[in-house]
């Protein structure tokens, strides 16, 4: 069934979700939730691609091999950004003989990986 | 779509509908996992800098407006939903619905590029919140601050240059609808392009609270 026809009422649901969970993410970051302001909207920012992408770009009817490569491309994003967020984040973590100028500082503080 | 010439409906390499059209669909998926990588190296660059920045990077984003940012992801998301519906017509076999679909995101599309760069680009430009043009921004960190408006403006920039792409291919597009190139039996073209068009809206559903809502919380 990948030439599945979604009724159009499901289209104009997940639209009217998007703007709800729009409209929550703007209020929510006037409140002050420290940290977790970037958690919040990270995951509701989430929760809005999951709605485009499963109902909009028809993931939800769509072939295994085609969700195999949207697994893999966000796996590989994960890979990146956190490796990355790894290497940044333990800098100041070294050995005695590892010492030079350029690693002493710790380049991003209070992250531990 | 009684007007449609006697159209290629399955190509001689595939056997029949379903397999061309999953071969589609993986073929504009993978182009989408290359797209992103490519969004997804400037946000890696973006979060460095953010937790090396992280002061300047609130005060940077509290100087951009959130209700244009919150009315620009409304309008995106608007435009999506036109696309989907573009799509959905099409399915159905239906011309003059998909030629309207087509049109309305263009006139969407255009809508949020109007407002990315009259009222914002411009206006920071004027402000001198532009880094290497002009910038003029002496709060504390300043250095540090434009950093945040060089991913603003390389992350806008970026997805703005993908909407622009998109309203030429939705010319194409619309001008096919419009010779009625299309039928129930071929319109390959319009959903592989609405994925590429509901792409670039989820690009923006996570620059929007990036970029703009970073700030909003504190008293800087």
């Amino acid at each position: 069934m990948s030439e599945h026809i979604a009724p159009r009422k499901l289209y104009y649901m997940v639209f009217f979700g998007l703007l709800t969970l729009t409209l929550i993410t703007w209020q929510v970051a006037y409140i002050d939730l420290g940290k977790w302001n970037t958690v919040v909207m990270l995951i509701i920012a989430a929760g809005k691609a999951a709605l485009v992408g499963t109902f909009f770009m028809h993931l939800r009817w769509s072939a295994s091999m085609v969700r195999l490569v949207v697994f893999a491309a966000l796996f590989w994003l994960v890979i990146m950004i956190s490796l990355t967020i790894c290497d940044f984040s333990t800098r100041k973590n070294v050995q005695p003989w590892q010492h030079s100028a350029a690693i002493t500082q710790p380049m991003v503080p209070g992250i531990k990986c | 779509m009684h007007n449609s010439q006697t159209q290629t409906v399955v190509y001689e390499q595939f056997d029949d509908r379903t397999q061309q059209h999953e071969a589609s669909s993986l073929g504009m998926w993978i182009f989408l996992a290359t797209e992103i990588m490519f969004f997804g190296a400037v946000l890696t660059a973006y979060t460095v800098y953010r937790n090396l920045f992280t002061t300047a990077f609130e005060v940077g984003s509290h100087l951009l407006n959130t209700k244009i940012g919150a009315l620009n992801t409304a309008v995106l998301i608007g435009s999506s939903l036109t696309m989907a519906l573009a799509v959905h017509a099409a399915q159905m076999g239906k011309r003059k619905l998909l030629m309207t679909f087509i049109a309305s995101t263009m006139v969407l599309g255009g809508v949020f590029l109007y407002i990315k760069f009259v009222l914002e680009w411009l206006h920071e430009y004027h402000d001198g919140l532009a880094p290497g043009l002009h910038w003029t921004y002496a709060g504390p960190q300043s250095g540090h601050v434009a950093m945040f408006f060089v991913f603003y403006f390389i992350l806008t920039g970026i997805h703005a240059t993908h909407m622009i792409v998109g309203e030429g291919i939705m010319t194409v597009l619309f001008v096919m609808a419009w010779r009625g190139r299309f039928s129930k039996e071929r319109y390959n073209p319009i959903e592989m392009f609405g994925l590429y068009w509901h792409f670039v809206d989820i690009v923006w559903i996570f620059l929007f609270p990036l970029l703009y809502l970073l700030g909003a919380h504190g008293a800087h």
